[in-house]
């Protein structure tokens, strides 16, 4: 599956999703960030049974700030709209694809 | 039969790819084996003001990223797997990964350095949520905030520099009365008027009620405790190397840096360690691409007499 690029208009369909949803709250400028990102497309592509979406906190503030998130990369695991799990930093894609497990 | 590779490349940063490009241009059956994706520790600042060829700069993912096109030009081939650990006792050694084991007659290692933690109570769970090691990735999150920068070297000063032009304020604690920077970086900061020294001193404690308030500091020369109120600390004390997956089949420094001299022999024949994860004075991108080249030259004189 692609990735679904979230912004607060369409941010219902994360929430309301009965998959786990992966968030990738990341900024166009930040070199972790730039190295997560080809890893979550792999993800997407190669799990169905995950919603995976992206954030660009530069777009999206709100959004950013209503996870708290004060770093990039965060990932963030969701099901049924509540946060599970939650990690800063760059990271392998065997650890992601673990938090999406665990 | 197992594959036994020519060159074994352990860390895709500017040692590993450039490592990679001189064995694959001398014809040398190469892989590098990268855990996340190319650049290593460049990826953590922002422009790269001193790497020559670039007299615009450059920022350290793109550079990262055309280091391995470059290498990947000439047949090097990567593999995304961390490295667990290593068997080097025998003339094929062995390299065990999350993607399954390799054999190679040569190993360079080139996994660099991750920043050093301050090692005090909460840090791990303020990590990312008050306390930071990359200022360039997350200093916009303390726009109009006030912070502390810990550290005094070129890493610290230049991260001080960044944060003064976003925040309201910051504090650059450091242990000594001096900056170990560079000159360069002197005069910029003693010009910003929102950046205050705290000298010889030291972060003994996070302040925190759930979030990160400030940091209760020490003089080392008068023994005063102190507060600094600050949303967010931004650690830059320096490196920690990244050997734990070596235990004790290598020589290691007091500090876990791998023992090698400007060859990269480590002491193991056959067996390299190149940048930031060798005993060297100057940690840079040009040295650690330096270093690639030697331990890629030596391999090869080394695969010559096999």
């Amino acid at each position: 599956m692609s990735v679904l690029q979230l912004t607060k208009e369409n941010f219902g369909e994360a929430k309301n999703s009965e998959k786990t949803v992966l968030l990738d709250f990341y900024a166009d400028w930040c070199g972790p960030c730039r190295m997560v990102s080809p890893l979550v497309d792999e993800i997407a592509n190669e799990n169905p049974q995950y919603l995976v979406c992206k954030i660009n906190v530069d777009a999206e503030p709100e959004l950013a700030g209503a996870f708290e998130v004060m770093s990039i990369p965060t990932l963030v695991v969701m099901k049924n709209g509540q946060i599970v799990n939650k990690s800063t930093g760059a990271r392998p894609k065997t650890q992601i694809l673990a938090m999406l497990e665990d | 039969m197992e594959k036994v590779y020519d060159v074994l490349i352990l860390g895709g940063g500017p040692a590993g790819y450039t490592a990679a490009l001189y064995a694959s241009r001398a014809g040398l059956d190469t892989i590098l084996l990268e855990k996340m994706s190319a650049g290593g520790q460049m990826t953590l600042t922002g422009d790269i003001d001193n790497y020559p060829g670039f007299d615009e700069g450059v920022d350290g993912f793109t550079l990262g990223m055309k280091m391995q096109a470059g290498a990947e030009r000439f047949g090097a081939k990567t593999e995304y797997a961390e490295v667990i650990g290593v068997d080097f006792s025998k003339q094929n050694k062995r390299v065990v990964t999350t993607n399954g084991e390799y054999l190679s007659k040569t190993v360079i290692i080139a996994t660099g350095a991750n920043p050093r933690e301050l090692g005090i109570d909460g840090e791990a769970e303020l990590t990312g949520n008050g306390v930071h090691y990359c200022a360039h990735c997350d200093g916009r999150f303390y726009k109009d905030k006030t912070v502390a920068v810990v550290g005094g070297g070129n890493s610290a000063v230049a991260d001080a520099l960044y944060l003064s032009r976003l925040v309201k304020k910051v504090y650059l604690i450091h242990r000594r009365d001096t900056l170990r920077a560079t000159k360069i970086y002197h005069e910029p900061l003693m010009k910003c008027d929102n950046v205050e020294f705290v000298w010889d001193s030291v972060v003994k404690e996070f302040i925190t009620d759930g979030k990160l308030k400030g940091v209760k500091v020490q003089n080392l020369k008068t023994q005063d405790l102190s507060e600094i109120l600050c949303e967010g600390v931004f650690i830059s004390i320096g490196r920690k190397p990244v050997t734990e997956f070596l235990k004790d089949e290598i020589e290691l420094d007091s500090n876990r840096y791998i023992v090698a001299d400007e060859t990269t022999k480590t002491n193991i024949a056959g067996v390299f360690a190149a940048g930031d994860i060798r005993t060297k004075a100057l940690r840079q991108v040009v040295t650690a691409a330096s270093d690639g080249a030697q331990a890629a030259h030596y391999a090869e004189e080394y695969l010559s007499k096999l």
